[in-house]
């Protein structure tokens, strides 16, 4: 067995779960905002009204009866996903990457019908996916065509990039890769890996998987020390401004790159998840201090933008 | 948004803790509810027999019975005297246990019993109206001896006390003097010395007590004097003079009301027998607690079967507390946050092996039958439904398996919380779809490591002891739980979680 001392990790600024939920999820997060971004659509809603773009909404599935009406819209469409609006860490989602003759074509390359969908939108909304099994609502979205300068480092799925968005700060990121050990999947858990980002530059620091350091990625076998995210800038003030639309003060903001339309939001987090750190090599507790300590927070995402990158990206 | 300073916070829950340490303690103290299971205390059982001669008329029988004697506390009294009406009457002089008949003859016993509890800190009679001395009258030449007696005894003391020594002194057999034995004959020796001390002025009276040893029967009251010192009463052994009354001496009379009137009966008298027995000291707490009426304070005045099913609950702080704990500092991974809480009440009442297996089986045979649903694509409510009625089969499946085999413990396998059980089932179900078998095998074995550790707590009997008698202490569960909500540190499986960190170190 294998231990790290309590005072060590002190001494690296390690967050910790409990610090996480009391410290900062607790006192920055408003209990009424939580349904805003556990549930898909409204965020979709709230961000659109501060420029943030989202993937292309395609159809709403509210009722059983109109789950009909989703046969019509599917039929000249090529790839879409269908996602269960209040689903977390990505239950539920049906990718649809192309068409066989009638059958659809899903991510992993199985085909299947138009009746199995319609079933998968009845499961969705009876509550399947859930959290706690409520009714939910289905949102079928427009296909991400990841840009493939980052898409050649994923075994399958779209890589996303998770940016830590502390009162409108963005205070670290990480680019995550799906595996095959994730099943093409970007949770770290499942074996996904997470590569820190220097918030400064959108370079990328160091890789992990199953919170061990790597240097290739194990399906593609790229190296992954030399990634680096373009339009970084731009990225970190669209998170930024989600902290506006929803006044979270602690989330995750989870980003793509589409290939036309650019950055997009993928879903926001009121729990982000600790592994950030270890994808870093760097605790979070310095950067939040560092957050909490200014006398005269700026107002704007560019401002806040600015400020991170030349704080945080000193290395 | 606002960082609220904690000190408020840490000082309610140090209210907590110490208001539940304190109620505790103070209920041990006052009440003598014991800290342990099984500390046994003593209590005399007193039995006073009167046997007197019906003469074929209406008879009334009064005995004079004791109120506070000092030393010890009354604990239940019980008249045994078939065909009597029987009462006690309380005057502010005395007590007095009366038994009455219409027509009475030939020989009759009465009887009459009494439970005392030693108590260090129990005085005599409150009744504190202050006694005068009688003066008495004396012929000569009486008079003459017994001025120069108590000329003498005056002078070689300084206080009632001392005066009353110093006479007992002068009237013994081996000091004395002319004056003396012209005044005492055997049978008038305690009222002399009464009347002697009344004569100076200093309120005397005579008391009968009863020497405690273990299994005595037809034992006598033994006289006693007891003088007033403007204060209180003291009592003198009227042989050696010694102060104060002995640890084994009950004293049964006080005050000069007759120790027992017959009227319509001859040739009475009255006898005492005593045995020693001990008592739990819980059961002791709970009557006398129920005497002073303060047993609304705990659960003895409920109903037996309340009381059992709240014995159940109040198990629960602890298992909840041990469940935070596992959770909030060590990091346990559990399924669902209390059902090992649950589980572990379930093991009290099946004992551990048998419940661990029962338990085993049913999830795993239901986690079987629920891989059948899941391809069956049923909605999660008429699924879970589904689920329910099938842990209630298996779960009837066993214990009639187990029955016929000869394993009653198979009938214990209906402690179980169905519907939890339920649950259970369909999260490690959905988990396995979802995380793999691994984190399964994680979770479940969490779940039981927490659930065990929560029975292996419940189940000592100090902890059933005490969360039953002492219900206060569950405000220091409250409190320890309260701050373990605050606890932001490391949990210790995060220390080996962030272990590649040391790289950066």
């Amino acid at each position: 067995m294998d231990w790290i001392s309590p005072r060590k990790l002190k001494k690296l600024g390690l967050l910790n779960m409990n610090r996480r939920n009391v410290d900062y999820i607790g006192r920055y997060n408003e209990r009424s905002s939580f349904p805003l971004v556990d549930n898909k659509l409204k965020t979709k809603l709230a961000v659109s009204e501060y420029g943030v773009k989202t993937p292309k909404l395609l159809q709403v599935v509210r009722q059983q009866h109109e789950i009909s009406h989703f046969r019509e819209m599917s039929e000249n469409l090529d790839g879409f996903a269908i996602k269960p609006a209040k689903g977390s860490g990505g239950k539920g989602i049906t990718v649809i990457t192309g068409r066989d003759e009638d059958k659809f074509v899903k991510a992993s390359g199985v085909r299947i019908s138009v009746a199995m969908l319609e079933r998968h939108l009845t499961n969705i909304l009876a509550g399947l996916y859930s959290l706690a099994g409520t009714p939910d609502v289905a949102i079928v979205e427009s296909l991400v065509q990841s840009s493939p300068a980052l898409a050649k480092y994923s075994f399958q799925g779209v890589p996303d990039i998770r940016i830590i968005i502390f009162q409108g700060y963005p205070v670290m990121a990480m680019l995550r890769l799906a595996t095959k050990a994730s099943d093409g999947k970007a949770n770290l858990h499942q074996g996904a890996i997470g590569v820190g980002l220097n918030v400064g530059t959108g370079h990328s620091l160091n890789a992990v998987q199953f919170n061990r350091p790597i240097t290739l990625h194990p399906d593609t076998g790229l190296p992954l020390q030399n990634i680096n995210i373009d339009d970084w800038e731009n990225m970190l003030e669209m998170a930024s401004r989600c902290y506006e639309a929803t006044g979270l003060g602690y989330m995750g903001v989870d980003l793509v790159v589409d290939e036309n339309e650019g950055p997009l939001l993928l879903e926001l987090n009121a729990r982000p998840g600790l592994a950030i750190q270890m994808a870093n090599g760097e605790g979070l507790l310095p950067r939040l201090n560092n957050i909490e300590a200014l006398k005269r927070p700026h107002f704007s995402p560019r401002e806040r933008v600015h400020y991170a990158m030349e704080t945080f990206g000193k290395h | 948004m606002t960082v609220r300073s904690r000190a408020p916070f840490y000082i309610f829950v140090f209210l907590l803790i110490a208001a539940g340490i304190s109620i505790a303690t103070w209920r041990h103290i006052e009440l003598g509810v014991p800290l342990v299971t099984g500390e046994q205390r003593p209590v005399w059982m007193i039995e006073a027999r009167v046997d007197f001669e019906g003469l074929d008329e209406a008879a009334q029988v009064s005995l004079h019975i004791p109120e506070q004697p000092p030393g010890f506390s009354i604990l239940t009294e019980q008249a045994a005297s078939p065909g009597y009406g029987f009462s006690i009457l309380e005057t502010s002089a005395s007590r007095r246990a009366e038994w009455t008949k219409r027509e009475v003859s030939g020989p009759q016993t009465l009887y009459f019993k009494v439970q005392f509890v030693p108590e260090e800190s129990a005085t005599g009679s409150a009744r504190t109206r202050k006694p005068r001395a009688i003066p008495a009258f004396w012929e000569e030449p009486e008079a003459t001896a017994v001025r120069e007696l108590l000329r003498q005894a005056t002078e070689r003391s300084s206080s009632p006390e001392s005066l009353t020594r110093e006479l007992i002194r002068l009237l013994q057999p081996d000091s004395r003097t002319q004056n003396t034995t012209l005044l005492v004959s055997d049978d008038n020796y305690l009222q002399l010395l009464v009347k002697m001390l009344n004569h100076t002025g200093i309120p005397a009276r005579t008391a009968d007590g009863l020497k405690l040893e273990d299994a005595r029967r037809r034992q006598q009251l033994m006289p006693f004097l007891q003088i007033h010192n403007g204060n209180r009463w003291l009592t003198f052994d009227p042989r050696t003079a010694e102060q104060g009354v002995p640890e084994n001496l009950l004293l049964w009379r006080q005050g000069s009301e007759s120790l027992l009137d017959v009227v319509g009966g001859g040739n009475s008298q009255v006898s005492f027998s005593m045995l020693r027995q001990t008592v739990p000291a819980l059961q002791l707490a709970t009557l006398e607690a129920n005497q002073k009426g303060l047993g609304v304070l705990g659960f003895y005045q409920l109903p037996i079967e309340e009381q059992s099913m709240f014995r159940m609950l109040l198990l629960l702080p602890i298992g909840a507390l041990i469940v935070a704990f596992m959770r909030i500092v060590i990091g346990v991974r559990t399924s669902g946050t209390f059902m090992p809480v649950l589980i572990a009440v379930a093991f009290v009442q099946t004992t551990l092996l048998p419940g661990l297996i029962a338990f085993l089986s049913v999830v795993s045979i239901g986690l079987v039958l629920r891989g059948y649903l899941s391809s069956l694509n049923l909605l999660l409510v008429s699924r879970i439904s589904a689920l329910i009625i099938l842990v209630i089969f298996i779960t009837a499946g066993l214990s009639i398996i187990g029955y016929q085999m000869g394993f009653n413990t198979g009938m214990t396998v209906t402690f179980f919380p169905m519907v939890i059980i339920a649950w259970t089932i369909e999260r490690m179900s959905i988990l396995w779809e979802e995380e793999g078998a691994r984190e399964v095998l994680v979770q479940g074995s969490g779940s039981l490591f927490v659930a065990i550790c929560a029975f292996l707590a419940m189940s000592t009997s100090l902890a059933g002891h005490l969360t039953f008698n002492f219900p206060e202490l569950h405000l220091v569960v409250l409190g320890l739980i309260l701050l373990m909500g605050q606890y932001t540190g490391y949990k210790l499986s995060e220390l080996r979680r962030f272990t590649p960190m040391k790289a950066y170190d």
